[in-house]
């Protein structure tokens, strides 16, 4: 079994090799060590898009707008996830961004990963039927079987989710209503010694 | 009195870092404190009569066990190298996780010999390897198979039976990656697991030394005499492989400083001191003549300063003793400034270390402040601005951005990536091929780049949008917001120029690992010692702290 510690080094200089620049091979092994970490195939796709990166153009993408539409090529995946890293204090303000055509888009999930413990928010990636949930960098859940990893994905979004429960209202008084089970009803004579102030603590 | 932490702009000098000494600090005197009262035992030892064969060492405290697990091989005088080009090598080690089972074992014994080509498992933590100091490994022999002891003057010229030639961890060829045990209280501490293998590896070199000379002669054999052991450490050869890990690991090294730097700090803000602790103090620098009077070297390079050493170490022990007054008020600081200005580099260094001695309640704290959680600082704040980075740079790289890289000699070297054996290399990029493949280690050309860059652009302009067009730069961002939090971060000083010395880098690390008596063999490695007269296993219960000044 390889290291996370060799997984990094190893897709470092090969981002490099690949023409990368060393700043961006440090994010992409990051990113593949994550991949990995959490039990997705880093290596293997980085590795099917490192075969097909320089024989094939892929679009770089400076400015993030909501929509994005390019020309005929799909967009490189790392450009996009360091671009997305970097502005995403900025983007998140658009709620939900729209892009289409991007190779390899288990490569963008460490980075969105990332940039949802930098926002403090979850975000949730969509592509055809696929969806992932990026938790804070914690962990990312998806219905997509591990099997299945597209080399593209038509049309995506990204939603940057507001902080709220996942539960009602309801929900929770029932459970908080459970927990009050734990507590002592207080008598007079525990109301005047438990706290230790008595019943006034004014002065 | 509020003492200043010293400059960075002083302190991460190549120079300076090169004339780091250990101290109370050191990886290696922090590992005895913390395994003191773990429960050492030799749980196998099956050698033949050669001294071939496989060993296990453990430490033990509650559910805990760490296992050192030794293979003694059969190697020819020729095939014995300790550059890293070797292949076979007379004993190999691994840091066991564990108590091994005997499957471990089987496993192992296929794997650990092979060293790089090998493959270890999550259950190992560290992987070392090392040869005989063959001279005196069969001197030791030859003399207890006679029942004598051996001769200690010529034992006192090496200091060591066998010499270590690389001690891996962190995830290297298949080991434990640092994560998966981070959270353990007994290793919150730089390379604590690195210096339990070497010490285990010592008492291994004393048993199998006593193994092979009683198989030699049964009647006569005697054991080495503990006293004897306990003056010798183990050696260590190491070459420019350290060397980029100080600057790949800036929050580390930050730490490694700052904790040094904070002890001086706050030894020179004492206002009174005790009796007993300047009485230590000057008994550990009288005693420390010791170490440097038996500091062998053929270096031109160390004997120059060594001499230099020496004299102002004698200078200043004639100063302390004759002129200067511990009843004064802040008599520490006193000190460190008479230093900086009567002596040179090397030995403000060597005191400074020797001042923590008799400071227990101050360094024992700091010492777990040493280990760093990088992931934490990885992350380049993007919504900043650009005049916030030239804040930075102009503050923080003051020396460096007077660089003139335009200049031949301040760009002569590069660093790369040896394709024979995967280890750095420094070589002169206007007479050799490869530096289109320069590794990103020449941090100063670097920052004072992107510092070009900064003034051509706007300074309300994010950094995220500064890096669209300048992904080049990317990584000297990162060091930039780094070193803006952590200010002994960076080697202040030009890795690529022509008078370069890397050695500076190797012995900083080393002299944070513990190592002793540094004998450069050339300026690109050196050969080191270390646990020389550390206690013994036997003895780690109740040892003296300063063990290190009375071998």
């Amino acid at each position: 079994m390889k290291s996370l510690s060799e997984i990094e080094t190893t897709s470092k200089r090969a981002s490099r090799a690949v023409g990368f620049s060393w700043g961006i091979a440090e994010e992409i092994a990051k990113g593949v060590r994550l991949l990995e970490l959490f039990g997705f195939p880093g290596i293997k796709i980085l590795n099917q898009y490192y075969k097909l990166i320089n024989k094939k153009n892929f679009e770089n993408l400076s400015v993030i707008k909501k929509n994005n539409k390019l020309n005929k090529q799909s967009i490189c995946p790392i450009n996009l996830g360091v671009r997305i890293l970097d502005q995403v204090t900025t983007i998140e303000k658009l709620k939900k961004i729209t892009f289409y055509k991007i190779a390899f888009p288990i490569l963008l999930l460490p980075f969105l990963s990332r940039s949802s413990d930098i926002i403090g928010k979850k975000i949730l990636l969509k592509f055809e039927k696929n969806t992932f949930l990026l938790n804070f960098n914690v962990n990312i859940s998806t219905n997509l079987s591990v099997k299945k990893f597209p080399v593209l994905a038509k049309k995506v979004e990204i939603t940057f989710l507001e902080n709220k429960d996942n539960f009602t209202e309801k929900e929770w008084k029932a459970l908080y209503k459970l927990s009050e089970n734990t507590f002592v009803e207080e008598t007079e004579s525990l109301k005047q010694g438990a706290a230790g102030a008595g019943l006034t603590d004014n002065d | 009195m509020n003492v200043s932490l010293r400059d960075p702009n002083l302190i991460m000098k190549l120079s300076r870092l090169g004339s780091f000494h250990q101290s109370r600090l050191s990886f290696l005197r922090s590992f005895l404190s913390e395994f003191k009262d773990w429960e050492y035992k030799r749980d196998l030892f099956d050698l033949d009569k050669k001294g071939h064969g496989t060993a296990v060492y453990s430490f033990t405290k509650k559910k805990r066990v760490y296992s050192l697990v030794c293979f003694a091989n059969k190697i020819d005088d020729d095939e014995r190298s300790d550059r890293v080009i070797a292949t076979k090598w007379d004993a190999a080690f691994t840091l066991h996780d564990g108590i091994p089972l005997k499957k471990d074992i089987d496993r192992l014994k296929n794997e650990v010999p092979k060293q790089e080509v090998g493959r270890l498992s999550y259950k190992e933590l560290t992987l070392s390897r090392a040869n005989k100091s063959v001279r005196i490994f069969d001197h030791v022999v030859d003399s207890l198979s006679k029942g004598k002891q051996p001769n200690l003057d010529i034992l006192e010229k090496v200091g060591y039976l066998y010499r270590t030639t690389a001690v891996y961890g962190s995830g290297k060829f298949g080991l434990a990656d640092r994560f998966r045990i981070k959270n353990r209280d007994e290793i919150n501490g730089p390379f604590r697991l690195e210096m339990m293998l070497v010490y285990l590896v010592r008492q291994f070199t004393f048993d199998q030394v006593n193994h092979v000379a009683k198989n030699r002669n049964p009647k006569l054999a005697v054991k080495l005499d503990p006293k004897i052991c306990k003056n010798l450490g183990i050696g260590n050869s190491t070459g420019l492989g350290m060397a980029p890990f100080i600057v790949n690991h800036p929050t580390l090294l930050n730490n490694w400083i700052l904790c040094r730097e904070t002890a001086l700090k706050k030894i020179r803000e004492l206002k009174i001191i005790d009796i007993k602790d300047s009485d230590l103090f000057k008994e550990c620098v009288r005693n420390s003549i010791k170490n440097i009077t038996s500091w062998n070297t053929e270096s031109e390079y160390q004997i120059k300063k060594i001499k230099f050493l020496l004299r102002d170490i004698r200078k200043f022990i004639d100063f302390l003793e004759n002129e200067f007054n511990f009843q004064k008020n802040y008599p520490f600081n006193s000190l460190y400034l008479w230093l900086e200005k009567e002596t040179c580099e090397e030995c403000v260094e060597y005191i400074v270390s020797l001042m923590m001695e008799p400071f227990g309640e101050i360094i024992n704290p700091l010492v777990k402040e040493m280990s760093s959680d990088e992931e934490k600082y990885f992350n380049i704040p993007t919504n900043r601005t650009i005049e916030d980075l030239i804040g930075i740079l102009e503050k923080k790289y003051s020396n460096i951005l007077k660089i003139d890289f335009d200049k031949k000699e301040n760009y002569k070297k590069f660093w790369f990536i040896s394709k024979n054996k995967e280890e750095p290399r420094l070589a002169d990029r206007f007479e050799e091929s490869g530096s289109d493949l320069e590794q990103p280690l020449a941090i100063a050309r670097d920052i004072k780049r992107l510092y070009k860059k900064t003034l051509l652009a706007k300074k309300s302009l994010k950094i995220g949008k500064f890096l669209i067009n300048n992904s080049d730069l990317r990584h000297v961002v990162r060091r930039a917001f780094v070193i803006e939090k952590f200010p002994y971060s960076e080697i202040q000083d030009n890795t690529i120029s022509e008078n370069i010395v890397p050695i500076d880098m190797l012995r900083l690390k080393l002299s944070f690992f513990g190592a002793l008596k540094f004998d450069p063999r050339s300026d690109k490695w050196l050969r080191i010692c270390m646990f020389q007269g550390a206690p013994l296993p036997g003895e780690l219960k109740d040892f003296d702290e300063q063990w290190v000044y009375k071998s």
